[in-house]
């Protein structure tokens, strides 16, 4: 028999018995997930970015895109006739951090790679309005004068092969050449342009 | 999931719901009293005093009710390591379900206008099938041509009867499904900008506009020397190549000096996404209806 005063009167206790209770999820939900080969194992055929849509993914990030798109299609008909098929895990084994969002002001970007052209998004990061009137997403003018300088992209790609992406050595040499001195708008458009591309297992076919 | 992995989430899962119970139980046997009373634990600070009560009732049902909830909820469902629940539900084969039986409803529905030709779904009683394409004109290709297919700038107009890859039923259908990829070339580098403006020049004037009549002249020359080849001798355009006519008064990119000048100098290269993997037969087949009846009607 515990009485409610014994656990009261001993934080050390109470703490113990804390920690045992809210580490239950944790430990039945999360760690299992670090050894399963649905979530580890890429899908077939899958690339990492290279180093342009890397960079653009760094500008989606700071620009706060995902904080109005998301990058996750649910199994439900709704989403996947407007978006492609569902999103996966194993899509997402090289994602750090994952870019899924927790709400959708804009709709969802997880396979918008070749829905709409360079020029589309072009037009529509300047000024939304200018092709959908009705948007209310802000502009991104100064993605048009800033330029990228590559000095961080060979690290960048180094840190994401210490968390398991497969970049190459000749793909890290090369990184800051392949980014110096092209527009930020450019670097973000390459990305928008490969997200759903990076693999060919799925059919979007609606 | 393996053997192991299974056991520790069913293991984890379950000693946590039952240790909770047990706890919960446990402390409940400890209480002094079971029912309210006035009295207290015995300790008083600045005259404040806490009751020794028994934990109310509905706190305890309510928690208990929890505990029910989640077992029945893991009878039901995938939740202890490898056992799929007495439901047999999954998330994907929910999707699966959701997909067939829409399959069932509108399969039907598209069938009775797959067989039809896009001019025979300009008939009046097809007009449903229409506004059929024009939802999903709206849903796929109003994002850049607007929700009345009017176009903005960079992105044709779709209601003017002025094509650039042709308006037959054929060629609309081509350019949903494959897409189309424009290859105006910047001339900037061979022309230098005095024979950029010459030629911007006389495409204003080819177009019937006000324009400066010794560049023109001037720009004449150049543009038979390097512009005929896609938009014919006479500046009228080709369909096959998408390159527009010259001589009327629709411009994609904008008909001032400047923006003809920047053209010429930059090129343009407009790029129709290709839908054959994202849109089916039949839903291609009433968009391209649509997008044909707004110039033939």
């Amino acid at each position: 028999m515990i009485k409610h005063e014994t656990v009261e009167k001993n934080i050390g206790l109470m703490v113990l018995l804390i920690i045992i209770v809210i580490s239950g999820g944790g430990l039945a939900e999360i760690v299992p997930l670090f050894f399963q080969a649905s979530t580890t194992k890429p899908i077939e055929g899958l690339r990492p970015y290279n180093a342009v849509e890397l960079e653009g993914r760094d500008i989606y990030i700071r620009e706060g895109c995902h904080v109005c798109h998301s990058q996750m299609i649910r199994p439900f008909r709704a989403e996947t006739e407007r978006y492609g098929h569902f999103s996966t895990a194993n899509e997402q084994v090289w994602e750090h951090p994952f870019l899924w969002g927790s709400k959708r002001t804009g709709p969802d970007l997880a396979r918008v790679g070749g829905r709409y052209s360079d020029d589309w998004h072009r037009a529509h990061m300047y000024n939304p309005r200018d092709v959908v009137p009705e948007s209310k997403m802000p502009s991104y003018p100064w993605l048009f004068e800033d330029k990228l300088t590559g000095k961080d992209t060979a690290a960048k790609l180094s840190v994401m092969r210490k968390l398991g992406v497969p970049y190459t050595d000749e793909q890290i040499a090369s990184a800051q050449d392949d980014v110096a001195g092209k527009y930020e708008i450019e670097a973000l458009v390459t990305y928008l342009q490969a997200l759903g591309k990076t693999h060919s297992v799925y059919n979007n076919k609606r | 999931m393996s053997a192991f992995w299974s056991a520790w989430v069913t293991i984890i899962t379950l000693a946590v719901i039952f240790g909770c119970t047990w706890l919960l139980l446990q402390t409940r046997k400890g209480e002094t009293y079971k029912e309210e009373t006035e009295e207290t634990v015995g300790h008083e600070f600045d005259g404040i005093a806490e009751l020794d009560n028994p934990l109310p009732k509905w706190w305890f049902q309510m928690f208990m009710g929890t505990v029910i909830f989640g077992l029945v909820y893991l009878a039901l469902y995938p939740g202890l390591g490898n056992f799929k629940g007495l439901l047999g539900w999954t998330s994907t084969n929910q999707w699966e379900e959701e997909m067939a039986y829409a399959d069932e409803v509108y399969k039907p529905v598209f069938a009775k206008y797959a067989t039809l030709s896009v001019e025979d779904l300009q008939k009046p009683e097809n007009e449903a099938g229409l506004k059929m394409g024009q939802r999903m004109f709206a849903n796929n290709c109003s994002v850049c041509h607007g929700t009345a297919a009017t176009g903005a700038h960079g992105f044709p107009n779709l209601t003017d009867n002025d094509w650039l890859y042709g308006g037959s039923p054929d060629a609309l259908t081509q350019t949903i499904l494959n897409g189309r990829q424009g290859a105006m070339p910047a001339w900037g580098a061979v022309l230098g900008e005095e024979g950029v403006r010459d030629v911007a020049s006389y495409v204003q004037e080819l177009s019937g506009q006000e324009a400066d009549a010794d560049g023109a002249a001037r720009g004449k020359t150049q543009f038979q020397a390097l512009c005929t080849a896609c938009h014919g001798a006479d500046g009228k355009g080709m369909l096959a190549l998408g390159a527009p006519n010259l001589t009327d008064n629709t411009w994609l990119y904008g008909s001032s000096f400047e923006q003809i000048a920047h053209t010429v100098r930059s090129g343009r290269n407009g790029v129709m996404p290709a839908h054959k993997d994202l849109l089916s037969k039949d839903k291609v087949q009433l968009i391209t209806a649509y997008v044909y009846s707004l110039s033939n009607k």
